[in-house]
């Protein structure tokens, strides 16, 4: 059995607990992890999508769920969960990790969950051979990988306790707020430790003493293990008949805390819910008696517990078992750091040549390089390299959609505009400040609706109902000329181009059965060039593999808008030349065609 | 502590409230009432009838046993189950006007070790019921390591721990389905449970032992119970409460009270403004006063540090020496340290040690997690100044040892405060043993 935690271990962080987290982040630079032992935080309230931390002297993004089972989903190499959930919830989130599944060791930060919430907890995680720290824990740590949480306090301490590189002890206690201290003591009398946990100080906790000592036994990094316990309780007599038995061989120095209890028959609580002694052996002084005779190195008070060690330690380095450590190189943390005012996911500027997602623009950007606009489009707003046949279907919608002609509404004000005199710029918002629900809105439209319509499992029949019901014409059906016998010659090239390269088109096909009834209806009421790209943009996320999720957040977002409004800025801005070419004047609509009905203003006075 | 005793009464009371749902074969009359004196209970008589009709008994309701055997049980006035409300009233007056002494165990019928005294105030008042002794029975649960275990017993009564050997005793991991307790109990019946009992026993015991489970007792005894056909008697009860979970048992509960064990002393006012300071607090604030006229008095950050000073002080100093036991912990704000360290502070200056010597004030503390210690001590900083007068006259040496983040700022300014103030103090950091600084106090 290996250490609890490698320098590769990732955690699911419940609850954003910023501070922490900042803490572990900090740690992780200074060790010199290569990624954050942070891999996600599970903020259920929480709005935003990701949350910046620094990294060293950067920034960097963690994404933020509002669930344990999306982040687990997203991020399936992270196998603890850290879970910082109040006593109330505590227990639901970690039954829900355990049902979840995938996660080695779960720790539970919160003091007071109900003992038989708690009991069943660690009951659950124990049948699914799940580690938990806790409840009521600080954590635990593997010094020079994975630090949870507050474990180990300021970085200036963690350095002071050698706790950012492994030395040759395995520490265990039931109280975190003691912890620190034994790994300074561990590391003013010997090397540091190899591995430690705070097992937690409510009655009924996951993994207890023997549990942690068991593991240290066949961890080859320790030499030699310190347990702190506490008045109360019988953990530290399964300690005793592990050694008995042989299972336990390496050298033990035990302390129990509160022995003054002796000195208080009743009433007076010393040190944590699991702290009551309930007979004679729980007592603390019985317990360092008994670990006294079974061999283990026991102190005459915790004042003279640093010499023991220096003595424990000193022995073993003498004999060779503990060699000389070699301090690692490490990293600093600047003490003053400024966060970053805007984030930039998609390009830099930075380096020697500007680059779009990684690639540095000249490799994208001339014909031998075999990149089109689609490519281009595919990196800069998807992050992604799309296969061939999606950055050509990119292209063929831009190149589809570029004009319409003067007369739509778009490009009739771009005209208008342009003649009073404004620059191309200006000409060209005016344009695209038409584009909206009922200007180009369709392609949203198209691919909201009909993916409901598939999502849902309607009939085409059922839909048209769906959409009567909703009030609203179905988006991307109809054209103002066209029908199935006269087809609009764009749509036809759509699904050409789709059927002969796109993998599958399940809702192209879907709605092709609308567009068989409502041409049944009406004979223009035909799939037109808008809900085409709509829907065959579905279709093309689908085939490229993002979850429902992002594509309905794409939909949402406007995405779709987006190629209409690259699209169209073409035609626009060849409409505004042409007025700047033509010199044409300024425009004023005629009289003959608007209906003036201008009545008295009524007296309200 | 996360189990805490509760009255026979409230016990009797949240087992009527869900009676239905458990012991849906069985009926209780629900009969009982708790008073302080006996015009409390002549006022009761007046709706509650059966206070008038039936004969009573009455017995004190503070958390001890052995009630009959310190002769706090009212069943007779010249005869058993001849005692009329007139007579429980003035027994209840008599008992609850002078202190009474009360033994916690007993050999036999022969106290054993020292008697408590303290005033009478709660008693519970329920009719006699007449009724054999082979209709006694006994049954308990409570969780002893990882599993719950379920004691049953056709031996009820006062003497059930001398007759100990004849309780069954059935463990039940907390992962046992219903079936699988029903299926445990029923196999498990004592044996010499009366045959025509076995049956209503066993249903009695497993609504019982889900009642246990369902409604988070810690610890639930019943002893005895009285089975008649389907009447149900509950002779006797102690029980005690995961109070963790009463967030979630705020229903089944009701309003619920936790009063402390008969004999113990009642708390100062000191004490309870802390407890009244915690309860409203994100971070812990915890006081117990062991012995106000002692000279070293502690005010420690941490639940395991606090332990391990009190430890050392005995151990170095003697238990006569320590005042009192605490901790502070959970990034307490300035305002609240302030708060617990002047309460301290006012205890400890309250008179001069008896022989003379000055007083020592432990600030100690483990290496800190999160919480802020310059910030905690300001707040200390600021009580400081209040007593600073008080303390000069008392003759108190501070001796403070802390780490953690902002320590050194915060051990800078306490000295540099104690040094203004003309009060005697060292500081240390984390680089000095943890309770060195009580070696230092002492002088060893």
């Amino acid at each position: 059995m290996a250490a609890l935690f490698t320098k590769e271990t990732q955690a699911i962080f419940w609850n954003n607990n910023a501070g922490a987290i900042q803490r572990m982040l900090d740690y992780d630079y200074v060790i010199g992890r290569k990624t954050p032992s942070i891999a996600a935080i599970v903020a259920p309230t929480g709005e935003s999508k990701f949350q910046k931390f620094f990294w060293g002297p950067d920034e960097i993004m963690i994404n933020l769920y509002k669930n344990t089972s999306q982040a687990k989903k997203d991020h399936p190499n992270a196998d603890v969960l850290l879970n910082f959930g109040s006593f109330r919830t505590a227990y639901d989130v970690t039954m829900e990790a355990l049902n979840l599944g995938g996660f080695k060791t779960i720790m539970v930060t919160a003091e007071g969950i109900p003992e038989r919430l708690s009991r069943k907890m660690i009951a659950e995680a124990k049948a699914k051979n799940v580690t938990v720290i806790g409840p009521a824990t600080v954590g635990g740590i593997v010094p020079g990988a994975f630090k949870i949480a507050n474990l180990g306090g300021t970085i200036e301490n963690i350095i002071n306790s050698k706790l950012h590189r492994a030395g040759s002890c395995g520490l265990v206690t039931r109280s975190g707020g003691l912890f620190n201290e034994l790994a300074n003591i561990i590391a003013l009398n010997a090397d540091g430790i190899a591995e430690g946990v705070a097992i937690g100080g409510d009655r009924f906790v996951g993994s207890v003493f023997i549990d942690n000592l068991l593991r240290m036994q066949e961890n080859p990094e320790v030499k030699y293990m310190l347990l702190l316990g506490e008045v109360g309780g019988a953990e530290e007599y399964k300690v005793i008949e592990a050694i008995k038995s042989g299972k336990l061989t390496k050298p033990i120095i035990a302390w129990c805390i509160g022995t003054i209890a002796k000195y208080y028959s009743s009433g007076v609580q010393f040190g944590h819910a699991g702290a009551s002694a309930n007979a004679e052996r729980e007592t603390a002084e019985a317990k360092n008696i008994a670990m006294a005779e079974a061999g283990i190195h026991v102190p005459s008070s915790f004042n003279d517990l640093p010499r023991l060690i220096a003595q424990v330690y000193g022995e073993l380095k003498a004999k060779g078992v503990i060699k000389d450590i070699v301090e690692p190189e490490l990293k600093t943390v600047p003490k003053i750091r400024r966060k970053k005012e805007f984030i930039c996911t998609i390009s830099d500027d930075r380096g020697d040549e500007a680059t779009y997602a990684g690639f540095p623009i000249s490799s994208v950007a001339t014909p031998d390089t075999g990149k089109g606009i689609g490519d281009v489009i595919s990196l800069l707003w998807f992050k992604k390299q799309y296969p061939k046949w999606a950055t050509d279907f990119i292209e063929t919608v831009i190149k589809t959609v570029a004009d319409h002609g003067p007369a739509v509404s778009g490009a009739h004000n771009a005209k208008v505009t342009a003649r009073a005199g404004k620059s191309v710029v200006e000409s060209l918002v005016t344009g695209l400040l038409t584009i909206g629900p009922r200007f180009g809105g369709a392609i949203d439209g198209a691919a909201e609706h009909f993916k409901y319509a598939y999502d849902n499992n309607l009939t085409p029949a059922e839909f048209l109902n769906h959409m009567k019901k909703l009030g609203i014409p179905i988006p991307g059906i109809g054209h103002r000329i066209k029908s199935l016998r006269n087809p609009d010659l764009r749509v036809v090239g759509l699904k050409k181009f789709a059927a002969e390269y796109f993998p599958s088109t399940p809702l192209l096909d879907y709605a092709l059965t609308v567009e068989q009834l409502t041409t049944s209806k009406k004979d223009n009421l035909i799939l037109n060039v808008d809900g085409t790209i709509g829907i065959l943009m579905v279709d093309m996320w689908r085939a490229l593999g993002y979850s429902e999720d992002e594509i309905n957040e794409f939909i949402s977002s406007g995405t779709l808008n987006a190629f209409f409004i690259a699209g169209r800025t073409i035609g626009f801005i060849g409409h505004v030349l042409d007025e700047k070419r033509l010199a044409m004047p300024m425009y004023r609509h005629p009289f003959e065609d608007i209906l003036y009905q201008v009545d008295m203003a009524e007296d309200i006075r | 502590m996360a189990q805490k005793a509760i009255r026979e009464y409230d016990a009797k009371s949240i087992l009527a409230k869900h009676w239905d749902q458990y012991f849906p074969d069985f009926t209780y009359a629900y009969e009982t009432i708790m008073v302080k004196n006996g015009t409390e209970l002549k006022e009761a008589a007046k709706t509650k009838a059966w206070l008038n009709e039936k004969a009573l008994v009455a017995k004190p309701d503070m958390l001890f046993g052995k009630r009959g055997k310190n002769g706090l049980v009212l069943f007779r006035d010249s005869k058993p189950g001849d005692v009329s409300l007139v007579k429980a009233a003035s027994w209840i007056d008599e008992k609850s006007s002078s202190k009474q002494s009360v033994y916690f165990s007993f050999h036999g019928d022969t106290p054993n070790g020292s008697a408590k005294t303290d005033m009478l105030t709660e008693f519970i008042v329920e009719p006699f019921t007449p009724h054999a002794q082979a209709e006694e029975y006994y049954i308990s649960a409570t969780c002893v390591g990882d599993e719950d275990v379920l004691y049953m017993s056709a031996e009820g009564g006062m003497e059930v721990e001398e007759n100990w050997d004849k309780v069954l005793e059935v463990s039940f991991p907390i992962t046992a389905t219903e079936e699988e307790i029903a299926q445990k109990i029923r196999a498990n019946i004592p044996a010499d449970v009366a045959q025509k009992d076995k049956e209503g026993f066993a249903n009695f015991a497993i609504g019982f032992f889900k009642a246990y489970r369902e409604l988070n007792f810690a610890y639930l005894e019943i002893n005895p119970f009285v089975m008649q056909g389907n009447k149900i008697e509950l002779l006797d009860m102690v029980a005690k409460l995961d109070d963790t979970a009463a967030f979630m048992m705020t229903e089944q509960w009701g309003d619920i009270e936790f009063p402390t064990s008969f004999g113990m002393e009642e708390k100062s006012p000191e004490v309870l403004a802390i407890e009244e300071a915690d309860a409203k607090s994100g971070a812990s604030l915890k006081l117990t006063i062991l012995k106000p006229e002692a000279r070293i008095w502690t005010m420690v950050a941490g639940g395991g540090a606090s332990v391990v000073y009190a430890d050392t002080i005995a151990d170095l100093a003697g238990i006569d020496d320590l005042a009192n036991y605490g901790e502070y912990s959970g990034n307490p704000t300035t305002g609240e340290t302030q708060f617990y360290a002047e309460t301290i502070i006012d205890l400890m200056t309250r008179q001069k040690d008896p022989q003379g010597r000055g007083k020592v004030l432990i600030i100690g503390g483990a290496i800190a997690n999160f919480t802020d210690v310059a910030k905690t001590f300001t707040g200390i900083i600021f009580a400081l100044e209040k007593y600073a007068a008080k303390m000069r006259d008392i003759g108190v040496k501070i001796y403070v040892r802390r780490g953690g983040p902002n320590y050194e700022k915060g051990l800078k300014d306490i000295k540099e405060a104690a040094d203004r103030l003309g009060i005697w103090i060292d500081v240390y950091g984390p680089e000095t043993h943890l309770t060195d600084i009580v070696r230092m106090a002492v002088g060893k």
